[in-house]
């Protein structure tokens, strides 16, 4: 593969960007902070040195107008990347959220909105070229309506029923959607949480996605085992979602 | 309540943070961990309430060399990810400890030392350079031409005179991607003891493994290990496959290790070996980390969990006095399944750092209701004879048998007075040491 990792210094996404560069894959870079581009890119290099360098471009996800030149430079670097890993997104606990009217606006923005744009940018590339991966990181929390993720959880709900309609609409075309729902991943964004059973690494997330993307699967669920805690959360009735605290 | 525990699985209240820019994650924090694979309370915090980092998401190889081999990254970088990724690239850290899953920034706090420690000493000997974030929050970088008395502090140090944020050594070419390997049974300590330094001036590595159960004439019988890099020409073709790995999948109850069970282990190990020496090429992950390959293995010591007592036996209390250790340590009724002995060489530059010339002992201890007073005698015999424990696995030595054994300490102390004057940067295991603040 020719991937585009967007997100891909930090968390889930660094260790999607390693994994693919471990495998051969040639991986281009995006992100906010342009130190920590640089750091990544020089690890990937360090990593693999015998591998051709991917590079990385500056794009973020609350400023829509970047990412066409951002998606410009990865292809000009690539020359015409194949896939795309989108690991970008804003998180705030539900307390963060309701306390502050402009930061819900703020993260259900970047989180549906935006990221719905972006993906349409490399939706019509790929389709352009025939096709390829398309990867968003959506979350178990957009499963179902519930308390601790009222609105993290609503932004990735839209995003899910987005990814799944394109697949449905694009897949005979070549355009290979997954959607990806990890359950809780230690990392900084979940950082300070307690961390539940069966709680992920972003190593171990990694390798799933990746794995999911060889299958041309269009949804997978890591660590695995969230499948089952999220059939059985959303077969729960109403009554009994409003008594506990999940 | 959240608790964080060492290897040996003893717990203490707190919680640990996670990111990966290690910046940002030491901000503010009193305590780095990584991996969690000290056995004692070095990477617990003093307080509940303590900000702890945990490095091990900030694994960035920030530059490597090929011509020298210097190598830096970013401290929560693990052995692990550098073997994997170094090895078929003909590249072996300098030291390795027992274990690969330890990140680099712990490697340094503890300044660990290996099976060719008579040759290159501890893994600090080959640092070059470290960032690090002080308590006061600046970030600086020592080595040692700058800072220099703040960067021997941080090498065994614990991390208590600051966060470890990178590392920049030297990497080691190596012939070829396996090991070979010598191995001799050996009946007695004393026997024991006389191989060890007869193989030193040959084998860059060497270290054994003894029956410390056995009494009388057989009393520290085992089997003595060395080995050296295999050059290119003898060398199998392929490469060492990634060896499989299974996880110990329940905690065994308390009973299930006692004096019988773990006799029978050892000597279950002895007769496996069951021609007096042997020799033969070795997968480096199979000769350097013996015991990764059962996963979660201190799940073995039940609920209650274990300490390691390692200590030096400095070589000039004599050859007695390591068969002395070994009569203390059965008077004193503690049943351990492994003891493993290995030959160090001279103390190196780190101001704590654990090794000193003489023989290092470390035994699996399950914790029991008389721990306390197996440790406390243990101690007693190791300040008669000059030696010292090893703070990484250490939980229960008293601070003034500590004090007693270890005449470096008011230098070390005084670089923390200079660099932590509130002694901010603590651990559960500074409080009970050295008395710092819950």
């Amino acid at each position: 593969m020719k991937a585009v990792v967007f997100g891909g210094t930090a968390g889930i996404g660094r260790a999607v960007a390693q994994e693919l560069a471990a495998r051969g894959d040639a991986v281009f870079l995006l992100g906010r902070d342009e130190a920590s581009l640089r750091r990544s890119a020089a690890d990937l290099a360090a990593r693999h040195p015998e591998q051709a360098q991917g590079g990385w471009a500056l794009c973020d996800l609350e400023d829509p107008t970047g990412f066409a030149a951002a998606l410009d430079a990865a292809d000009a670097a690539l020359d015409g990347f194949d896939a795309v890993v989108i690991t970008a997104a804003m998180f705030a606990s539900q307390a963060e959220l309701e306390a502050d009217v402009e930061l819900a606006r703020r993260l259900t923005t970047a989180n549906f909105a935006n990221t719905v744009a972006f993906c349409e940018h490399v939706r019509v590339r790929l389709l352009s070229r025939g096709g390829g991966w398309l990867t968003a990181v959506s979350s178990v929390a957009g499963d179902r309506g519930r308390k601790p993720v009222a609105i993290y959880g609503a932004s990735k709900a839209g995003l899910s029923a987005y990814l799944e309609a394109l697949d449905h609409r694009f897949r005979a075309s070549g355009l290979w959607v997954l959607c990806v729902k990890p359950g809780f991943v230690k990392t900084a964004m979940t950082s300070g949480l307690k961390a539940p059973p069966f709680a992920g690494e972003p190593a171990g997330v990694a390798a799933d996605i990746v794995a999911a993307m060889d299958r041309k699967r269009p949804l997978v669920y890591t660590p695995g085992v969230w499948r089952f805690v999220m059939l059985v959360i959303r077969s729960l009735p109403r009554f009994v979602m409003r008594k506990i605290d999940f | 309540m959240d608790t964080l525990t060492g290897w040996g699985r003893l717990p203490e209240p707190g919680r640990e943070l996670f990111d990966e820019d290690i910046e940002t994650l030491t901000r503010g924090a009193v305590l780095s961990r990584g991996l969690g694979r000290s056995y004692g309370d070095s990477s617990l915090p003093a307080s509940p309430d303590d900000k702890v980092a945990n490095s091990r998401f900030a694994n960035r190889i920030l530059s490597f060399d090929p011509h020298t081999g210097v190598l830096r990254a970013e401290a929560g970088l693990t052995l692990v990810d550098l073997v994997r990724l170094m090895l078929p690239r003909g590249w072996f850290p300098p030291v390795v400890p027992g274990t690969r899953f330890v990140t680099l920034g712990g490697m340094v706090a503890s300044d660990v030392h290996g099976k060719n420690h008579h040759r290159e000493g501890c893994f600090g000997a080959h640092v070059r350079a470290l960032r690090i974030r002080l308590a006061d929050d600046r970030v600086v970088e020592c080595s040692p031409e700058a800072d220099v008395d703040l960067f021997d502090g941080s090498i065994g140090g614990m991390g208590l005179l600051g966060h470890i944020l990178e590392v920049e050594f030297t990497m080691h070419r190596i012939p070829s991607q396996w090991i070979w390997m010598e191995r001799e049974r050996v009946p007695d300590i004393g026997a024991f003891l006389e191989s060890i330094s007869r193989a030193a001036p040959e084998w860059p590595m060497t270290m054994g493994w003894i029956d410390c159960l056995k009494r009388g004439e057989e009393m520290g019988r085992g089997v003595l290990m060395a080995g050296r890099w295999a050059s290119a020409d003898e060398a199998p073709a392929r490469n060492p496959g990634a060896r499989p790995e299974i996880t110990m999948p329940v905690v065994l109850p308390d009973w299930a290790l006692n004096r019988a069970t773990a006799g029978l282990f050892n000597a279950a190990y002895y007769w496996s070996h069951l021609r007096r020496r042997a020799a033969g090429m070795m997968a480096p992950g199979a000769f350097f980390f013996p015991l990764d390959v059962i996963l979660e293995w201190n799940r073995a010591y039940g609920p209650r969990g274990f300490t390691q007592y390692q200590c030096v036996v400095p070589r000039a209390a004599g050859p007695d006095a390591v068969r002395k250790f070994m009569e203390q340590l059965t008077a004193l009724g503690a049943a351990s399944p492994l003891c493993v002995i290995k030959d160090c060489g001279p103390e190196g530059r780190g101001v704590l750092s654990f090794p000193m010339e003489g023989t290092s002992i470390a035994v699996d201890i399950p914790v029991s209701g008389h721990i306390q007073r197996v440790v406390d005698g243990l101690n007693q015999f190791i300040i008669s004879v000059g030696g010292r424990v090893y703070l990484t696995k250490d939980r229960f030595t008293r601070p003034e048998d500590f004090r007693a054994m270890e005449p470096r300490l008011p230098r070390f102390l005084a670089l923390r007075a200079k660099w932590d004057p509130a002694r901010r940067l603590r651990s559960a295991q500074s409080r009970r040491l050295f008395g710092d603040a819950a």
